[in-house]
């Protein structure tokens, strides 16, 4: 065992994305210039296996936006989209694409190519349209808005997904039309096994959350770990990844090494992080021993662990049941089935609502389920605020009273419950 | 029955009683009612079941926020909340369904969180379609009319049939022809009938049963032709932004107050979403399905295969408007993304443009008939 452990270094699953991160950046700089064609897609339900089997390069602003949070740029970015004219209301994530475009697409981790086609996986959020309707608007480019219809009832029906298939078949004649290239479907498939490997191999990564200590934390880990998969899904090089990693994760259980010294809560925890203030929130847990086992934000990308996959021998169709089945494509009501379900078989003490301002496709309804689960399942459930891209939102003290108030009375809860 | 309310006034109380009187007038004579969420819903569909079609908009302030606000967060337009607030403390009770749709991510999970509070209902979330350049758009559409219908059937207890469906669309065209009607002589005519009147006018039909309500636009139309008016010295205005939440009375009599005619507007689009002539000639379904791909009004919670700026343009050109008023709703994020690249080609286009921001519990007008006085004074200096 000892050997093994010694055989991989740690944090290699972290330091791996990082340098895959900086060769698709490094790729983006020229891309324009080098007469790549280039389309944006948002992360949630894309179908970018089929944009790659013509040869685009896919930019991804969310991907941008937090990239822009973490390295702390994306408050002057937002301010110079407010300066254009976007309301202190809407979402943080798009002025900072807005402030982005302002700087000449200039970022901390090079320069963003600009659009040649911008397609709308409109999957799980409203605000996909109005972004790609101002970039439209500003860029001068083609939009296709993939219209994919929000869960109704318990899942996506046959004539939902025959509806997204046939929109598929019409954006192959767009992406023909704009790049030359004749679509080849044998390139789809071998596409889409590359997605189908990774996402099984990520899946045996979070369910080793399941272990006592859990190997990792699947909120604030899991977004590195689910970089690859969300931004290069459908390469050789990201099944490599996963592979690595599982072997990492599995070196860390086999040590019975977790993310902090000691596991003393469970979480899952619902909602996006704060990328500007990501360590401070992280550590405002950390103290208290928590571990988040799961988590629904590092699932925006695909729900693989729900029995979701890519599938080579149905190509679009596997694509359209993705595009439906992103998280917040999903209703409330399977979405708090969800989460009560993450709790009890990932055996987590609590529940964690981040609620974030710029999100309303996220944040509305976390409210209301969080009564749900403290007044009817008996979970105990802690909601906070605060913001994924706007560093004005971040009131550390008060988020710290929250956070501080809620494990204690779990500690005191556990105290009196091995007395009684 | 009650009768019609003619004057201004009483109007004005049906639309800001938020007990809905007519309503419960209409449920104690043994009906049943659907409601729905703005900004558009097929409301033929509920007419056909023999249901009254309800439009909501909210509470206008006429509630404190206490129930909705630990179940929506604080950031979340009043519309949404003072909604889920008449539905926690009763004032809906009345009401056997609603229907939601995918103007905005808020209007969408609120679909959920009604499933939730409401478990005895109806609680529909209907998917519009928004790829309407797609071929498939129609197709798409007609399942969901046939899904939602068969949701009210279930709830009205009766099967509606084609030709039910072909005379409540012909109920609403009528309807909707007479409203047209309307919005030409305002354009033409602005001294006729104040923007605020037109509006409590159409609202009014949200309220009641349609037939009722065609007999009061009529009512109206004649009355209105035959004002002794005279025109003054005003700016003509596009009003736009207000297509879901409904901005205070008090604010649009602000505006029109200040020295605006307002000629057109997006108050209450719902009521008059489809603005091609519908005909239910063949399957109905089908017939609103096209008329909603095909002829849906333009505005921030329908995507378009035309960009919206050009719409706008248009709009402000052939209607000869002095100006642009940019009238959102506080948090409304569909308004609130458009209003960027409007401003920006009527900038470009040297269309003057103000934007009001507004809340349902405002109440203090002031500083908006100042802004929008100015405004109004410094388009009259550009033009003299």
């Amino acid at each position: 065992m000892a050997v093994t452990a010694q055989a991989v270094p740690t944090d290699l699953g972290k330091t791996l994305q990082r340098d895959m991160l900086a060769t698709y950046y490094g790729a983006l700089e020229t891309a324009n210039e080098d007469g790549v064609p280039v389309a944006y897609l948002f992360i949630p339900g894309n179908i970018v296996e089929l944009t790659r089997t013509f040869g685009f390069l896919p930019v991804y602003p969310e991907i941008n936006a937090l990239q822009c949070g973490i390295k702390k740029v994306a408050g002057e970015n937002i301010v110079r989209a407010e300066d254009l004219g976007y309301s202190s209301d809407v979402c943080g994530y798009v002025k900072n694409d807005i402030g982005l475009m302002l700087k000449d697409r200039q970022s901390p981790f090079g320069r963003i190519p600009k659009p040649d086609l911008l397609v709308c996986n409109y999957s799980g959020c409203n605000t996909f349209i109005k972004w790609f309707e101002g970039l439209a608007h500003f860029y001068g480019a083609e939009m296709f808005l993939l219209d994919i219809p929000y869960i109704r009832g318990r899942g996506a029906t046959e004539s939902d997904v025959a509806y997204v298939v046939a929109q598929l078949e019409e954006l192959i004649d767009v992406c023909e039309r704009r790049t030359g290239v004749t679509f080849s479907e044998a390139k789809l498939r071998e596409t889409l096994e590359y997605s189908r490997q990774a996402e099984d191999l990520w899946v045996e990564i979070l369910n080793l959350a399941r272990e006592r200590p859990s190997p990792f934390d699947s909120y604030f880990e899991a977004v590195f770990y689910m970089a690859p998969i969300n931004i290069l899904r459908g390469t050789p090089e990201t099944v490599e990844y996963y592979r690595q990693v599982l072997r990492e994760m599995k070196s860390r259980v086999g040590e019975g090494h977790g993310p902090v010294p000691e596991e003393k809560f469970r979480v899952v925890i619902e909602g996006p992080p704060p990328w500007p203030h990501f360590r401070a929130f992280w550590e405002l847990f950390k103290r208290w021993g928590v571990v988040a086992v799961a988590s629904t934000y590092s699932k925006v990308g695909g729900l693989y662990d729900q029995g979701l996959r890519h599938d080579p021998s149905r190509p679009l169709e596997s694509i359209a049941e993705y595009a439906m089945n992103s998280y917040t494509n999903w209703n409330l009501p399977m979405r708090a089935d969800l989460l009560r379900r993450y709790v009890e078989t990932y055996d987590a003490d609590a529940l964690v609502i981040h609620s974030v301002k710029s999100c309303r496709s996220f944040s509305v309804g976390q409210a209301d389920f969080r009564e749900e689960f403290v007044n009817e399942l008996g979970i105990p459930t802690l909601m906070v605020e605060s913001d994924l891209a706007d560093p004005r939102y971040f009131q550390e003290a008060q988020l710290r009273n929250r956070i501080d108030a809620f494990f204690e009375s779990l500690q005191q809860r556990r105290l009196t419950g091995a007395v009684a | 029955m009650t009768a019609l309310p003619g004057t201004v006034e009483e109007l004005r109380s049906l639309v800001e009683d938020v007990t809905f009187p007519r309503v419960r007038e209409w449920k104690e004579s043994g009906g049943k009612v659907v409601g729905s969420f703005p900004v558009y819903a097929p409301m033929e569909l509920v007419h056909a079941a023999g249901m009254l079609p309800v439009h909501l908009f909210g509470a206008g302030g006429g509630v404190e926020i206490e129930g909705a606000d630990s179940r929506i967060q604080s950031f979340v337009c009043s519309i949404a909340r003072s909604t889920l607030e008449l539905g926690l403390r009763g004032n809906l009770q009345p009401f056997d369904g609603f229907v939601f749709t995918n103007i905005c991510d808020v209007a969408r999970n609120l679909s959920g969180v009604w499933t939730r509070n409401f478990r005895d209902r109806m609680v529909e979330y209907l998917h519009l379609p928004q790829n309407v350049g797609s071929g498939a758009a129609v197709d798409f559409m007609v399942r969901e009319l046939r899904r939602l219908l068969a949701s009210l059937e279930q709830v009205s207890g009766r099967t509606v049939s084609e030709d039910d469906l072909r005379r409540s669309v012909a109920v609403f065209e009528e309807n909707r022809r007479l409203a047209r009607e309307l919005s030409r002589i305002r354009a033409e005519s602005p001294w006729l009938i104040p923007a605020h009147e037109a509006y409590l006018l159409l609202r009014a039909g949200g309220l009641m049963p349609k037939e009722e309500h065609t007999t009061l636009l009529r009512k109206a139309l004649a009355d209105v032709a035959s004002r002794p008016s005279r025109p003054m010295d005003r700016v003509r205005i596009l009003l736009v932004g207000s297509f879901c939440e409904q901005p205070p009375i008090a604010l649009l009599r602000a505006v029109e107050d200040a020295g605006c005619y307002v000629v057109d507007d997006d108050l209450a689009l719902g009521l008059r979403f489809i603005e091609r002539p519908v005909v239910a000639d063949g399957d109905p379904l089908r017939s609103l399905a096209a008329a909603f791909v095909g002829g849906a009004a333009n505005s921030s919670v329908c995507h378009t295969v035309r960009p919206k700026t050009e719409w706008l343009l248009e709009r402000a050109k052939a209607l000869r408007v002095d100006g642009v008023l940019f009238c959102t709703a506080k948090f409304c994020e569909p308004a609130l993304y458009d209003y960027v690249p409007y401003k920006e080609v009527l900038d470009r286009a040297g269309v003057p443009s103000l934007h009001v921001e507004f809340e349902e519990k405002m109440n203090a007008f002031d500083q908006a008939k100042t802004q929008v006085e100015t405004f109004v004074e410094s388009v009259l200096f550009e033009e003299a």
